[in-house]
């Protein structure tokens, strides 16, 4: 990247700069004029200047400059004096709107200009950020490099449109200015020009210190947010190591640095101002004063004083303005500088071994020469090993932990580089292939797979999005938009690449297009052993029967198969949704739609803040029961759990009320048993409560069959109720619909297991998946499961699953070579090693290189290669 | 019944005899109440142990397989008993199948709210260990029986 900031404006923009600039100069012969017209009106018609011998005066004469020829080429306008006044003036105002549509213009292309180069910069500084190496990455801190692309480069973007086009238009009109001054009256132009050059002095110097706090502020900010990342990051050991207060007090000390520097900047920034206020105000003293004083001596006329001090009046915006932005240059020099400086890395990979292109299959030998690989400290994991094997191989990499065998599968993939020594791979060296070949015939699955915050099904095909297959169908309007986006990108030198298009290679994937896809997928989940863990997503997840018609209905299918064989098997384990009945297994809520709520106005938590239902509940004589239904439960929950500290499993687990309001029921049920009444809120928190129970869970004895048979009729009178907008807010059940707002598994099910019944949950599983084999519904089903979202760096999955997922990935690249370092970890060694024994099987010819735990098998691998100390095992 | 009615039971159950009733009804709300015919089976022999169970009414066989293959009913368990609790300790599959000898009512604890009721009130804690030494001093006495016997038997 360009060292200075200039250099890369005038680089990137050099045209569109030019452009500005041809407006800028464009504008200045009409804002003299526009200075000039004053003195015109107030000397002319208002004074009658001219037109003491007659009626009339000549206007608008055109002449050309001596050195033109002086010919006159338009004899002007002859006007009597009232004419001659409204003339003017409505000149002065088409000259305001010629001024104000210049700069309009002027500014709407600074802008444009200064977008797209902060466009320009963001994108090459992620462009940096991709070609790091490895060692460089661990280096860097996320949040730091996040806030640095996001908010410290944002000024540049600002500056980009003023770094040429601000002085020369300021500088412009500036100079404007003080030439009509200095027309007018050397002596009052040569007073404004002094005053001027105070502040263009002075002010730089006062303002230099500010400049250096700057930098420091943001220096000190930076670390900030980096701290802060940190924290959130440790969030989880902080409290294992009760070092909450040590953390506290680190941020404290930071946020009394920024504090001090900020306010010794706010400090010397309005002592700046005032001085500028001051220099700016006691210009028109002079004015006034000499200005008056030649004017009454009739060295200057009136039309004159007004036209120059109109033109002072002006004069100091611009001249601050400048003054701003040689201060905001400075800024944004060292903002560049310090960008520059955290991403001009040493060495930054080529970025040709990004370009796409058709890698062809991996063959031949793998050689690891003398290879001497170190960490960060210095350390060598490996010290001068050599080793090689076919591509085709099934190598084991064996040995004690840290002995060299992580560290040489992370080699072979390109994870870490060499300090010495060479890795080939068909006889050339790894480093200089494109990381397309690298990338995509070799898969390296390590322990700490990063898994991103998208769907299983985008997590899986990740690794088969390496470029844009086919282009994107746009039809119509949306055509020419894409078009447009696609310029307006390449203007600003970003990737030519449409992430809207179709990204994944269907031919490594096995499959013929889209439509294929989860089943192909699924093959590697299997491998993986994550198949049984995706089919569990789907039975939980949501489905949307507009989605697959034919699906819903299979699944309707399923719903009386299951209803049939739980009858067969005479096991009363479900008891079912009927709308002519209380189900006893479900909570009030429930029962009380007999539905599911869609978004929030309806769900159980706020039933008690629904105007419709609690008008409805009122009008039945349910409040009170609900009433006193909640406080029986508060009075429970209160009595069990008012002992347990506030972080206690059980509170999330088992409890009706919340930790943090626990004290809060507390003091309601105290006043209750003081004989004191509850304020309308409270009533309500209180009645919430009643929401979520169920007399079979929660065993509590509250609910009896008279108030059951009652909530079951306001059932039927809800429903009446409620005007069709807000029928759509709750998915009702129906023996007859797939119910999209309910899991697929309670679709299935259509009714509440029953509690009581040990081995439930087994016997329900065993009958539905006979049901779902006996649909074929398994694919289906798999594929809502794929929809499952992984959490923000797959944090919704056990640390199994996100195992499995990350080599379930790498299988679906189907990779000549396959590399697994240390990726299963996590796993029990029999499910290891089942793994381990289904990847072997079906890549036959293909290979593959693992890292063998303590005690496991070698009798599958082509090859065993032992590490230990660093060196291959064995030799010295 | 409701959960009064099962904190009376508990009491009833000399492990629990000593804890506080507070608390014997949050053991109570974290357990799921159960009721099974007889011949009904509470937990399989070789299943993780991943709950334990108080027998509230009726009474259990405990069966064990032996290596031949035949069931043998090795104990009767009364009502008010705990059990399961040892397969739940020690992470490990079930060493005996429990079956319902009469209509039986139980409460099943989950293996986590168990261990956080162990953390929560040493006195559980307490007796647990109580029970546990009492089982090792029987097995001890139990070997020297059959040392014993062997020796007699010139078989040592």
């Amino acid at each position: 990247m360009e060292r200075r900031l200039f250099t890369y404006i005038w680089r990137h923009s050099l045209g569109e700069q030019l452009r500005v600039l041809t407006l800028i100069v464009l504008s200045l012969p009409f804002y003299f004029l526009s200075l000039n017209l004053p003195k015109l009106i107030v000397n002319g018609p208002i004074q009658g200047g001219g037109f003491e011998n007659g009626a009339s005066r000549t206007y608008y004469v055109v002449t050309l400059p001596d050195w033109l020829g002086g010919a006159q080429v338009f004899d002007g306008l002859t006007l009597d004096r009232m004419s001659a006044l409204f003339a003017l003036s409505f000149s002065f105002l088409a000259l305001v709107c010629i001024n104000g549509l210049f700069k309009y213009r002027i500014n709407v292309m600074k802008g444009q200009m200064g977008e797209r180069l902060l466009r320009r910069l963001r994108y090459e500084l992620v462009d940096r950020v991709l070609r790091f190496y490895p060692a460089r990455l661990r280096r860097t801190k996320p949040a730091e490099v996040a806030s640095m692309v996001k908010d410290e480069v944002e000024p540049l973007g600002g500056f980009v449109g003023e770094a040429f086009a601000t002085p020369a238009y300021l500088g412009g009109q500036a100079a404007t200015a003080v030439v009509f001054i200095m027309l007018q009256s050397v002596f009052l132009g040569a007073v404004a020009v002094g005053i001027v050059s105070i502040q263009a002095f002075l002010i730089p110097y006062l303002r230099k210190p500010i400049l250096a706090l700057g930098r420091q502020r943001q220096l000190t900010a930076r670390e900030l947010s980096g701290r802060v990342g940190e924290i959130v990051d440790a969030a989880a050991d902080i409290q294992a190591n009760d070092t909450s207060n040590w953390e506290r007090a680190d941020i404290t000390r930071r946020l009394g640095r920024i504090f001090d520097i900020r306010f010794e900047i706010y400090r010397r920034k309005f002592f700046v101002k005032f001085l500028n206020n001051f220099l700016a105000q006691v210009t028109p003293f002079f004015f006034y004063a000499v200005g008056g004083y030649y004017a009454i001596h009739g060295e200057l006329s009136i039309g004159q004083l007004v036209a120059v001090i109109a033109a002072y009046k002006d004069l100091p915006a611009p001249v601050k303005e400048l003054l701003d932005w040689y201060l905001e240059k400075q800024d944004a020099q060292i903002k560049y500088e310090q960008v520059v400086e955290q991403f001009g890395a040493d060495r930054l990979i080529d970025p040709r071994a990004h370009a796409p292109l058709e890698p062809p299959p991996l063959s031949g030998r793998i050689e690891v020469r003398e290879a001497t690989v170190a960490d960060d400290t210095g350390a060598r994991l490996l010290d001068g090993v050599s080793f090689d094997f076919e591509v085709t191989d099934h190598v084991g990499l064996a040995g004690p932990p840290g002995g060299g065998k992580e560290a040489a599968a992370a080699l072979i993939a390109r994870q870490v580089s060499v300090r010495s020594g060479q890795v080939l791979i068909a006889g050339q060296a790894i480093d200089g292939l494109p990381q397309a070949l690298t990338g995509r015939r070799i898969a390296y699955v390590g322990q700490e797979a990063y898994l991103f915050g998208a769907s299983l099904k985008d997590n899986l095909l990740y690794g088969l999005r390496n470029q844009p297959r086919g282009a994107a169908n746009y039809d119509g309007p949306a055509r020419q938009i894409a078009m447009a986006r696609q310029a307006e990108s390449a203007r600003a030198g970003n990737a030519p690449y449409d992430a809207e298009a179709d990204w994944i290679d269907y031919r490594v994937l096995g499959c013929d297009g889209p439509a294929g896809v989860d089943g192909c997928l699924m093959r590697s989940v299997a491998m993986a052993g994550l198949d049984a863990d995706v089919f569990r997503f789907g039975l939980q997840g949501r489905f949307d029967p507009d989605d697959a018609p034919a699906v819903a209905e299979r699944l309707l299918k399923a719903r009386s198969l299951f209803m049939e064989r739980e009858m067969r098997e005479q096991v009363d384990i479900i008891e079912p949704f009927d709308v002519t009945r209380y189900n006893s297994q479900a909570s009030i809520a429930e029962n009380l739609l007999f539905g599911v709520a869609i978004g929030q106005d309806y769900a159980p938590a706020n039933l008690s803040h629904n105007r419709r239902v609690m008008n409805l509940l009122e009008r039945e004589q349910l409040v009170q029961p609900l009433f006193t239904l909640g406080r029986g439960i508060a009075e429970t929950m209160v009595e069990i759990f008012r002992g347990l500290p506030p972080d206690h499993p059980f509170f999330a687990q088992f409890s009706f009320i919340a930790a943090a309001d626990l004290p809060l029921f507390e003091a309601m049920l105290g006043r209750l048993d003081g004989g004191q009444a509850l304020n309308p809120e409270q009533r309500l928190k209180m009645i919430g409560l009643g929401f979520a129970y169920s007399e079979a869970r929660h065993r509590l004895g509250l609910l009896d069959d008279a108030l059951r048979q009652r909530l079951l009729a306001a059932r039927a009178l809800l429903r009446d109720s409620l005007p069709q907008s807000e029928k759509a807010k709750i998915a009702f059940y129906d023996a007859g619909a797939y119910n999209e707002a309910a899991s697929v598994e309670d679709n299935i099910l259509f009714g509440r297991i029953v509690y009581g019944v040990p081995s439930a949950q087994q016997r329900i599983e065993a009958i539905l998946l006979q049901v779902i084999t006996d649909l074929n519904l398994k694919g289906d089903i798999a594929r809502i499961g794929l929809g499952f979202s992984a959490g923000a760096a797959g944090k919704r999955l056990t640390p199994s699953q996100r195992q499995r997922l990350a080599l379930a990935r790498a299988l679906v690249k189907s990779p000549d070579l396959l590399i697994v370092n240390g990726a299963l970890a996590v796993l029990d060694p029999a499910a290891q090693g089942d793994i381990l024994r289904r990847v072997l099987d079906a890549r036959k010819g293909r290979g593959v290189v693992w890292t063998l735990g303590p005690g496991q098998d070698h009798a599958p691998f082509d090859r065993v290669i032992g590490f230990e100390g660093g060196r291959l095992a064995g030799s010295a | 019944m409701s959960i009064i009615d099962e904190v009376e039971a508990l009491r009833r159950v000399p492990y629990f005899a000593t804890m506080d009733p507070v608390k014997l009804k949050l053991l109570a709300f974290a357990s799921d109440r159960f009721q099974l015919p007889a011949g009904g089976v509470i937990c399989h022999q070789g299943e993780p142990g991943d709950a334990a169970y108080i027998l509230l009414d009726g009474e259990a066989d405990i069966v064990v397989k032996t290596n031949d293959g035949r069931q043998l009913t090795v104990a009767k368990v009364p009502k008010n008993t705990f059990i399961g609790e040892m397969a739940v300790l020690r992470n490990a599959p079930r060493n005996a199948t429990v079956v319902a000898a009469s209509p039986i009512t139980a409460l099943k604890v989950g293996k986590d709210a168990f261990y956080q009721l162990l953390r929560d009130v040493p006195q559980l804690a307490f007796e647990v260990m109580r029970e546990l030494a009492e089982r090792v001093e029987d097995t001890t006495a139990k070997l020297r029986d059959a040392r014993a016997k062997l020796d007699a038997a010139g078989l040592s």
